[in-house]
Protein backbone atom coordinates (compact mmCIF):
# COMPACT_ATOMS: atom_id res chain seq x y z
CA UNK A 1 0.00 0.00 0.00
CA UNK A 2 1.09 3.44 -0.55
CA UNK A 3 -0.45 6.45 0.74
CA UNK A 4 -1.56 8.92 -1.84
CA UNK A 5 -2.62 12.46 -2.07
CA UNK A 6 -4.72 14.64 -4.48
CA UNK A 7 -7.04 16.64 -5.30
CA UNK A 8 -10.99 15.55 -6.00
CA UNK A 9 -13.18 18.18 -7.31
CA UNK A 10 -11.59 20.51 -4.65
CA UNK A 11 -11.26 18.56 -2.16
CA UNK A 12 -7.62 17.78 -0.64
CA UNK A 13 -8.16 14.20 -0.10
CA UNK A 14 -5.17 11.73 1.66
CA UNK A 15 -5.89 7.46 0.42
CA UNK A 16 -3.90 4.59 1.20
CA UNK A 17 -4.21 2.40 -1.67
CA UNK A 18 -2.02 -0.60 -3.81
CA UNK A 19 0.01 1.99 -6.40
CA UNK A 20 -1.26 -0.03 -9.85
CA UNK A 21 -5.03 0.90 -8.38
CA UNK A 22 -6.77 2.00 -11.37
CA UNK A 23 -8.01 5.89 -10.29
CA UNK A 24 -11.27 4.74 -11.71
CA UNK A 25 -11.66 1.94 -8.66
CA UNK A 26 -9.96 4.55 -6.62
CA UNK A 27 -12.92 7.26 -7.29
CA UNK A 28 -15.57 4.78 -7.17
CA UNK A 29 -14.66 1.62 -4.55
CA UNK A 30 -12.58 3.88 -1.70
CA UNK A 31 -14.44 7.23 -2.19
CA UNK A 32 -17.89 6.15 -3.67
CA UNK A 33 -17.75 8.70 -6.64
CA UNK A 34 -19.72 6.14 -9.02
CA UNK A 35 -20.45 8.80 -11.54
CA UNK A 36 -17.29 7.78 -13.61
CA UNK A 37 -18.59 4.53 -14.90
CA UNK A 38 -16.60 1.33 -16.10
CA UNK A 39 -17.56 0.78 -20.17
CA UNK A 40 -14.90 -1.33 -21.85
CA UNK A 41 -12.04 -1.05 -19.10
CA UNK A 42 -9.41 -0.50 -22.30
CA UNK A 43 -9.47 3.15 -23.00
CA UNK A 44 -11.85 2.91 -25.61
CA UNK A 45 -15.13 3.90 -24.67
CA UNK A 46 -14.65 6.55 -22.73
CA UNK A 47 -17.34 6.23 -20.00
CA UNK A 48 -14.75 6.77 -17.35
CA UNK A 49 -14.07 9.79 -17.98
CA UNK A 50 -12.32 12.47 -15.44
CA UNK A 51 -10.45 15.57 -15.85
CA UNK A 52 -6.62 15.83 -14.61
CA UNK A 53 -5.03 18.79 -14.13
CA UNK A 54 -7.74 20.06 -16.79
CA UNK A 55 -6.85 17.06 -19.24
CA UNK A 56 -9.58 14.54 -20.56
CA UNK A 57 -8.78 11.32 -19.27
CA UNK A 58 -9.80 7.56 -19.09
CA UNK A 59 -10.03 6.73 -15.07
CA UNK A 60 -9.43 2.84 -16.38
CA UNK A 61 -6.42 3.61 -17.45
CA UNK A 62 -4.48 5.52 -14.85
CA UNK A 63 -2.62 3.75 -11.79
CA UNK A 64 -3.59 5.82 -8.60
CA UNK A 65 0.30 6.77 -7.71
CA UNK A 66 0.69 8.50 -11.12
CA UNK A 67 -2.08 10.97 -9.65
CA UNK A 68 -0.41 11.53 -7.02
CA UNK A 69 -0.94 15.73 -6.22
CA UNK A 70 -3.11 15.97 -9.30
CA UNK A 71 -6.28 18.02 -9.49
CA UNK A 72 -9.14 15.72 -10.53
CA UNK A 73 -12.64 16.46 -11.85
CA UNK A 74 -15.18 14.04 -12.04
CA UNK A 75 -18.72 14.91 -12.75
CA UNK A 76 -20.19 14.74 -9.15
CA UNK A 77 -17.50 17.90 -9.45
CA UNK A 78 -19.37 20.27 -12.06
CA UNK A 79 -22.66 20.59 -10.34
CA UNK A 80 -22.31 22.80 -7.26
CA UNK A 81 -24.50 23.65 -4.22
CA UNK A 82 -27.11 21.11 -6.27
CA UNK A 83 -27.43 23.18 -9.29
CA UNK A 84 -26.66 21.64 -12.80
CA UNK A 85 -23.38 22.89 -14.31
CA UNK A 86 -24.81 24.49 -17.62
CA UNK A 87 -23.28 21.35 -20.11
CA UNK A 88 -25.46 19.36 -17.61
CA UNK A 89 -28.58 21.73 -18.59
CA UNK A 90 -27.97 21.66 -22.03
CA UNK A 91 -27.70 17.38 -22.75
CA UNK A 92 -30.66 17.52 -20.44
CA UNK A 93 -32.74 20.04 -22.83
CA UNK A 94 -30.97 18.49 -25.97
CA UNK A 95 -31.79 14.60 -24.79
CA UNK A 96 -28.65 14.63 -24.99
CA UNK A 97 -28.88 11.62 -22.60
CA UNK A 98 -31.17 8.34 -22.56
CA UNK A 99 -29.72 5.31 -20.68
CA UNK A 100 -26.78 7.55 -18.78
CA UNK A 101 -23.90 5.35 -18.72
CA UNK A 102 -22.10 7.81 -20.85
CA UNK A 103 -23.27 10.65 -20.12
CA UNK A 104 -20.88 11.64 -17.25
CA UNK A 105 -17.93 11.01 -19.80
CA UNK A 106 -19.36 12.85 -22.89
CA UNK A 107 -20.01 15.36 -20.03
CA UNK A 108 -16.67 15.60 -19.38
CA UNK A 109 -15.12 15.98 -22.83
CA UNK A 110 -17.43 18.33 -24.27
CA UNK A 111 -16.13 20.38 -20.80
CA UNK A 112 -12.62 19.95 -21.79
CA UNK A 113 -13.62 20.53 -26.02
CA UNK A 114 -15.21 23.81 -24.91
CA UNK A 115 -12.03 24.76 -22.96
CA UNK A 116 -9.88 24.52 -26.07
CA UNK A 117 -12.59 25.83 -28.32
CA UNK A 118 -15.37 27.99 -27.03
CA UNK A 119 -17.46 28.34 -30.35
CA UNK A 120 -16.20 24.54 -31.53
CA UNK A 121 -17.30 23.25 -34.99
CA UNK A 122 -19.36 20.27 -35.87
CA UNK A 123 -16.00 18.14 -37.20
CA UNK A 124 -14.25 19.55 -33.85
CA UNK A 125 -17.73 18.53 -32.04
CA UNK A 126 -17.17 15.04 -33.03
CA UNK A 127 -13.43 15.08 -32.86
CA UNK A 128 -13.71 16.18 -29.36
CA UNK A 129 -16.13 13.33 -28.75
CA UNK A 130 -15.03 10.68 -30.65
CA UNK A 131 -13.19 8.35 -27.66
CA UNK A 132 -16.59 8.80 -26.07
CA UNK A 133 -19.17 5.50 -26.85
CA UNK A 134 -23.09 6.25 -26.60
CA UNK A 135 -25.33 3.23 -27.65
CA UNK A 136 -28.65 4.96 -27.22
CA UNK A 137 -28.76 8.40 -28.85
CA UNK A 138 -27.13 8.63 -31.90
CA UNK A 139 -24.97 11.51 -31.00
CA UNK A 140 -27.24 13.87 -32.82
CA UNK A 141 -28.83 15.46 -29.79
CA UNK A 142 -25.30 14.96 -27.73
CA UNK A 143 -23.98 17.02 -30.49
CA UNK A 144 -27.05 19.75 -30.69
CA UNK A 145 -26.24 19.70 -26.49
CA UNK A 146 -22.53 20.17 -26.86
CA UNK A 147 -23.57 23.42 -29.26
CA UNK A 148 -26.05 25.11 -26.76
CA UNK A 149 -23.74 25.04 -24.17
CA UNK A 150 -21.09 26.69 -26.33
CA UNK A 151 -23.81 28.91 -27.76
CA UNK A 152 -24.42 29.90 -24.08
CA UNK A 153 -20.98 31.19 -23.17
CA UNK A 154 -21.81 33.62 -26.60
CA UNK A 155 -24.62 34.97 -24.54
CA UNK A 156 -25.07 38.23 -22.55
CA UNK B 1 -10.28 -11.87 -15.35
CA UNK B 2 -9.39 -8.83 -13.65
CA UNK B 3 -5.84 -8.65 -12.13
CA UNK B 4 -5.27 -8.89 -8.09
CA UNK B 5 -4.00 -5.36 -8.15
CA UNK B 6 -2.15 -6.02 -4.59
CA UNK B 7 0.45 -7.65 -6.73
CA UNK B 8 1.86 -5.39 -8.61
CA UNK B 9 4.45 -2.84 -7.36
CA UNK B 10 4.66 0.80 -8.84
CA UNK B 11 7.34 2.93 -7.97
CA UNK B 12 7.87 7.09 -8.97
CA UNK B 13 11.41 8.26 -8.76
CA UNK B 14 11.38 11.75 -9.44
CA UNK B 15 14.53 12.26 -11.57
CA UNK B 16 16.14 10.56 -15.10
CA UNK B 17 19.07 9.55 -13.36
CA UNK B 18 17.00 8.09 -10.21
CA UNK B 19 15.42 5.89 -12.68
CA UNK B 20 18.16 4.86 -14.56
CA UNK B 21 20.64 3.62 -11.20
CA UNK B 22 17.35 1.70 -10.70
CA UNK B 23 17.13 0.17 -14.23
CA UNK B 24 20.87 -0.87 -13.79
CA UNK B 25 20.76 -2.07 -10.27
CA UNK B 26 17.61 -4.32 -9.67
CA UNK B 27 17.93 -7.77 -10.33
CA UNK B 28 14.75 -8.21 -10.76
CA UNK B 29 13.64 -5.50 -13.27
CA UNK B 30 10.98 -2.41 -13.39
CA UNK B 31 9.35 -2.34 -16.73
CA UNK B 32 8.66 1.12 -17.21
CA UNK B 33 5.47 2.87 -17.36
CA UNK B 34 4.92 6.09 -19.08
CA UNK B 35 1.23 7.17 -19.95
CA UNK B 36 -0.62 3.76 -19.37
CA UNK B 37 -2.93 3.39 -22.36
CA UNK B 38 -1.18 -0.15 -23.24
CA UNK B 39 -0.01 -1.61 -20.14
CA UNK B 40 -3.34 -0.71 -18.15
CA UNK B 41 -5.39 -2.04 -20.77
CA UNK B 42 -3.38 -5.29 -20.09
CA UNK B 43 -3.51 -4.46 -16.24
CA UNK B 44 -7.44 -4.85 -16.69
CA UNK B 45 -7.86 -7.24 -18.91
CA UNK B 46 -5.88 -9.95 -16.48
CA UNK B 47 -3.16 -10.78 -18.63
CA UNK B 48 -0.49 -8.19 -17.38
CA UNK B 49 2.69 -10.28 -17.03
CA UNK B 50 5.35 -8.37 -15.33
CA UNK B 51 4.86 -7.45 -11.45
CA UNK B 52 7.28 -4.43 -11.19
CA UNK B 53 6.76 -1.33 -12.38
CA UNK B 54 8.57 2.21 -12.46
CA UNK B 55 6.47 5.51 -13.69
CA UNK B 56 8.27 7.53 -16.55
CA UNK B 57 4.87 9.96 -16.43
CA UNK B 58 5.43 13.47 -16.73
CA UNK B 59 8.67 13.54 -16.22
CA UNK B 60 9.93 16.64 -16.86
CA UNK B 61 13.37 15.53 -18.80
CA UNK B 62 11.67 13.11 -21.19
CA UNK B 63 8.66 15.03 -21.81
CA UNK B 64 10.20 18.29 -23.92
CA UNK B 65 10.10 19.05 -28.03
CA UNK B 66 13.21 21.30 -28.45
CA UNK B 67 14.22 22.64 -31.85
CA UNK B 68 17.16 23.56 -33.09
CA UNK B 69 18.59 24.93 -36.81
CA UNK B 70 18.89 21.88 -38.15
CA UNK B 71 16.26 19.61 -36.05
CA UNK B 72 13.33 18.78 -33.62
CA UNK B 73 14.28 16.78 -30.41
CA UNK B 74 11.28 14.99 -29.09
CA UNK B 75 11.63 13.74 -25.66
CA UNK B 76 10.08 9.94 -25.36
CA UNK B 77 7.91 10.97 -22.87
CA UNK B 78 5.83 13.82 -24.92
CA UNK B 79 2.70 13.20 -25.27
CA UNK B 80 0.63 13.23 -28.96
CA UNK B 81 -1.29 16.13 -27.49
CA UNK B 82 2.11 18.24 -27.13
CA UNK B 83 3.02 16.88 -30.16
CA UNK B 84 -0.37 18.30 -32.02
CA UNK B 85 0.00 21.43 -30.35
CA UNK B 86 3.63 22.37 -31.54
CA UNK B 87 3.86 24.82 -34.07
CA UNK B 88 6.83 24.02 -35.84
CA UNK B 89 6.02 19.95 -35.79
CA UNK B 90 2.60 21.48 -37.74
CA UNK B 91 4.72 23.38 -40.23
CA UNK B 92 7.78 21.40 -41.20
CA UNK B 93 6.88 17.62 -39.98
CA UNK B 94 3.33 17.41 -40.31
CA UNK B 95 3.00 13.10 -40.85
CA UNK B 96 3.95 13.40 -37.47
CA UNK B 97 1.14 15.52 -36.51
CA UNK B 98 -1.17 13.98 -38.87
CA UNK B 99 -0.10 10.55 -36.97
CA UNK B 100 -0.31 11.88 -33.82
CA UNK B 101 -4.30 13.33 -34.43
CA UNK B 102 -5.43 9.83 -35.33
CA UNK B 103 -3.75 8.00 -32.32
CA UNK B 104 -6.66 6.78 -30.30
CA UNK B 105 -9.22 9.31 -28.82
CA UNK B 106 -8.35 12.65 -27.46
CA UNK B 107 -8.18 11.47 -23.78
CA UNK B 108 -5.62 8.72 -25.08
CA UNK B 109 -3.54 11.27 -26.42
CA UNK B 110 -3.78 13.21 -23.58
CA UNK B 111 -1.67 10.57 -22.21
CA UNK B 112 -0.40 8.39 -24.57
CA UNK B 113 3.63 9.37 -25.89
CA UNK B 114 5.44 8.65 -28.52
CA UNK B 115 8.25 7.22 -26.75
CA UNK B 116 5.57 4.22 -25.76
CA UNK B 117 4.26 4.31 -28.97
CA UNK B 118 7.59 3.43 -30.53
CA UNK B 119 8.60 0.91 -27.62
CA UNK B 120 5.55 -0.89 -27.54
CA UNK B 121 6.88 -2.08 -30.70
CA UNK B 122 3.51 -2.81 -32.13
CA UNK B 123 3.46 -3.68 -35.93
CA UNK B 124 0.09 -1.24 -35.99
CA UNK B 125 1.26 1.68 -34.18
CA UNK B 126 0.12 5.01 -35.51
CA UNK B 127 3.30 7.22 -35.11
CA UNK B 128 5.86 4.73 -36.50
CA UNK B 129 5.16 5.32 -40.52
CA UNK B 130 6.28 8.77 -39.96
CA UNK B 131 9.19 8.57 -38.22
CA UNK B 132 10.78 5.60 -40.56
CA UNK B 133 9.89 8.09 -43.51
CA UNK B 134 11.33 11.48 -41.89
CA UNK B 135 14.39 8.80 -41.24
CA UNK B 136 14.28 9.57 -37.22
CA UNK B 137 17.11 9.12 -35.22
CA UNK B 138 16.53 7.83 -31.72
CA UNK B 139 18.63 8.17 -28.67
CA UNK B 140 18.67 5.73 -25.81
CA UNK B 141 19.85 6.08 -22.24
CA UNK B 142 21.51 3.98 -19.51
CA UNK B 143 23.67 4.65 -16.89
CA UNK B 144 26.79 3.81 -19.35
CA UNK B 145 25.93 7.00 -20.96
CA UNK B 146 23.79 7.30 -24.52
CA UNK B 147 24.11 6.08 -28.00
CA UNK B 148 21.80 6.82 -31.03
CA UNK B 149 20.81 4.38 -33.39
CA UNK B 150 18.69 5.29 -37.00
CA UNK B 151 14.96 4.49 -36.27
CA UNK B 152 14.73 2.06 -38.99
CA UNK B 153 17.49 -0.67 -37.11
CA UNK B 154 15.69 -0.55 -33.67
CA UNK B 155 12.88 -3.34 -34.45
CA UNK B 156 14.56 -6.61 -34.54
CA UNK B 157 11.33 -9.00 -34.78
CA UNK B 158 7.63 -8.99 -33.95
CA UNK B 159 8.18 -6.72 -30.54
CA UNK B 160 11.33 -7.29 -30.51
CA UNK B 161 13.78 -3.97 -29.87
CA UNK B 162 16.98 -3.21 -29.86
CA UNK B 163 17.23 -1.85 -26.34
CA UNK B 164 18.69 -3.09 -23.69
CA UNK B 165 17.34 -4.03 -20.50
CA UNK B 166 18.42 -1.29 -18.58
CA UNK B 167 18.31 1.51 -21.25
CA UNK B 168 15.30 3.77 -22.06
CA UNK B 169 14.16 6.06 -24.96
CA UNK B 170 15.42 9.05 -23.95
CA UNK B 171 14.07 11.29 -27.41
CA UNK B 172 13.48 10.87 -30.84
CA UNK B 173 15.63 13.17 -33.65
CA UNK B 174 14.31 14.22 -36.62
CA UNK B 175 15.69 16.56 -39.36
CA UNK B 176 14.26 19.58 -40.68
CA UNK B 177 14.75 19.78 -43.87
CA UNK B 178 11.73 18.60 -45.87
CA UNK B 179 10.86 21.63 -47.69
CA UNK B 180 11.49 20.18 -51.29
CA UNK B 181 9.76 16.84 -50.11
CA UNK B 182 5.85 15.44 -51.17
CA UNK B 183 4.28 14.05 -48.40
CA UNK B 184 1.96 11.38 -48.25
CA UNK B 185 0.33 9.73 -45.41
CA UNK B 186 -2.67 7.76 -45.22
CA UNK B 187 -4.14 4.74 -42.51
CA UNK B 188 -6.79 2.91 -43.13
CA UNK B 189 -8.95 1.23 -40.63
CA UNK B 190 -12.34 0.41 -39.76
CA UNK B 191 -13.24 3.75 -38.86
CA UNK B 192 -12.19 7.38 -38.28
CA UNK B 193 -11.51 7.16 -34.68
CA UNK B 194 -10.02 5.03 -32.42
CA UNK B 195 -9.45 1.90 -34.64
CA UNK B 196 -6.02 0.39 -35.01
CA UNK B 197 -5.13 0.55 -38.53
CA UNK B 198 -5.71 -1.95 -41.22
CA UNK B 199 -2.81 -0.89 -42.79
CA UNK B 200 -1.30 2.56 -42.75
CA UNK B 201 1.65 4.00 -45.19
CA UNK B 202 3.15 7.66 -44.94
CA UNK B 203 6.13 8.44 -47.63
CA UNK B 204 7.97 11.42 -48.82
CA UNK B 205 9.30 11.87 -51.94
CA UNK B 206 11.54 14.41 -54.42
CA UNK B 207 11.60 14.58 -58.01
CA UNK B 208 13.41 16.29 -60.22
CA UNK B 209 12.39 16.62 -64.07
CA UNK B 210 9.60 14.07 -63.76
CA UNK B 211 12.20 11.55 -61.87
CA UNK B 212 12.30 10.61 -58.54
CA UNK B 213 15.50 11.54 -57.12
CA UNK B 214 14.58 10.56 -53.47
CA UNK B 215 11.95 8.68 -51.80
CA UNK B 216 11.45 7.50 -48.18
CA UNK B 217 8.28 5.43 -47.67
CA UNK B 218 7.75 3.80 -44.06
CA UNK B 219 5.13 1.27 -43.30
CA UNK B 220 2.83 -0.15 -40.65
CA UNK B 221 0.70 -3.27 -40.03
CA UNK B 222 2.53 -4.83 -43.15
CA UNK B 223 5.03 -7.14 -41.67
CA UNK B 224 6.03 -8.06 -38.08
CA UNK B 225 7.42 -4.37 -37.03
CA UNK B 226 6.83 -1.07 -38.51
CA UNK B 227 9.45 -1.22 -41.49
CA UNK B 228 10.47 1.40 -44.03
CA UNK B 229 10.03 -0.52 -47.50
CA UNK B 230 13.34 -0.20 -48.79
CA UNK B 231 13.01 -2.58 -52.33
CA UNK B 232 10.24 -0.11 -53.15
CA UNK B 233 12.32 2.82 -52.70
CA UNK B 234 15.11 1.24 -55.09
CA UNK B 235 12.71 -0.02 -57.42
CA UNK B 236 11.28 3.90 -58.12
CA UNK B 237 14.38 5.94 -57.78
CA UNK B 238 15.45 7.64 -60.62
CA UNK B 239 12.40 6.71 -62.40
CA UNK B 240 9.95 8.76 -64.27
CA UNK B 241 5.80 8.39 -63.13
CA UNK B 242 4.88 6.76 -65.68
CA UNK B 243 2.11 3.30 -65.65
CA UNK B 244 5.12 0.88 -65.71
CA UNK B 245 6.78 2.25 -62.99
CA UNK B 246 3.83 2.13 -60.93
CA UNK B 247 3.25 -1.24 -61.79
CA UNK B 248 6.53 -1.99 -61.17
CA UNK B 249 6.12 -0.43 -57.26
CA UNK B 250 3.68 -2.70 -56.99
CA UNK B 251 4.92 -5.67 -57.13
CA UNK B 252 8.08 -4.51 -55.14
CA UNK B 253 5.59 -3.34 -52.21
CA UNK B 254 3.93 -6.73 -52.60
CA UNK B 255 7.51 -8.45 -52.67
CA UNK B 256 8.70 -7.19 -49.51
CA UNK B 257 5.62 -7.10 -47.32
CA UNK B 258 3.92 -10.13 -45.79
CA UNK B 259 0.51 -8.89 -44.10
CA UNK B 260 -1.27 -11.37 -42.18
CA UNK B 261 -4.80 -12.38 -41.61
CA UNK B 262 -6.05 -11.48 -38.33
CA UNK B 263 -9.23 -9.85 -36.58
CA UNK B 264 -8.71 -6.14 -38.26
CA UNK B 265 -8.12 -7.52 -41.33
CA UNK B 266 -7.43 -10.11 -44.25
CA UNK B 267 -3.85 -10.54 -45.76
CA UNK B 268 -5.21 -10.18 -49.27
CA UNK B 269 -6.85 -6.85 -47.97
CA UNK B 270 -3.90 -5.57 -46.96
CA UNK B 271 -2.15 -6.10 -49.72
CA UNK B 272 -4.16 -4.83 -52.47
CA UNK B 273 -4.66 -1.88 -49.83
CA UNK B 274 -0.80 -1.33 -49.42
CA UNK B 275 -0.35 -1.11 -53.21
CA UNK B 276 -3.28 1.31 -53.77
CA UNK B 277 -2.07 3.54 -51.00
CA UNK B 278 1.65 3.39 -53.05
CA UNK B 279 -0.32 4.26 -56.37
CA UNK B 280 -2.15 7.10 -54.85
CA UNK B 281 1.03 8.90 -53.59
CA UNK B 282 2.92 8.21 -56.55
CA UNK B 283 0.03 9.70 -58.78
CA UNK B 284 -0.07 12.97 -56.61
CA UNK B 285 4.09 13.40 -57.42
Amino acid sequence: MTTIQLTINNQAITIEAPPMKRLLDVLREDLHLTGAKEGCGEGECGSCSVLMNGDLVNSCLIPILQAEGAQITTIEGLAINEKLHPIQQCFLEAGGAQCGICTPGMILATHHLLEKYSQPTLSQIQEGLSGNLCRCTGYIRIFNAVQQAADLTLAP
Amino acid sequence: MRSNVTQYDLISPNSLDAILQILAGSPDPYTPIAGGTELMVALGAGRLQPKKFISLWNLAELRFIQVTPDAVVIGAGTTFTDIRQHPTIARELSLLTQAASWTGSIANQNRGTLGGNIVNASPAADSPPALLAYDATLTLISIHGTRTMPYRDFHLAYKKTALAPDELLHSITLSRNWKSYKSYIRKVGIRNAQAISKVAIAALARTHKGRIEDIRIGAASLRETPARLTATEQSLLNQPITPATIAAARAAILSETLPIDDIRSTAKYRAAVAANLLEEFLRSL
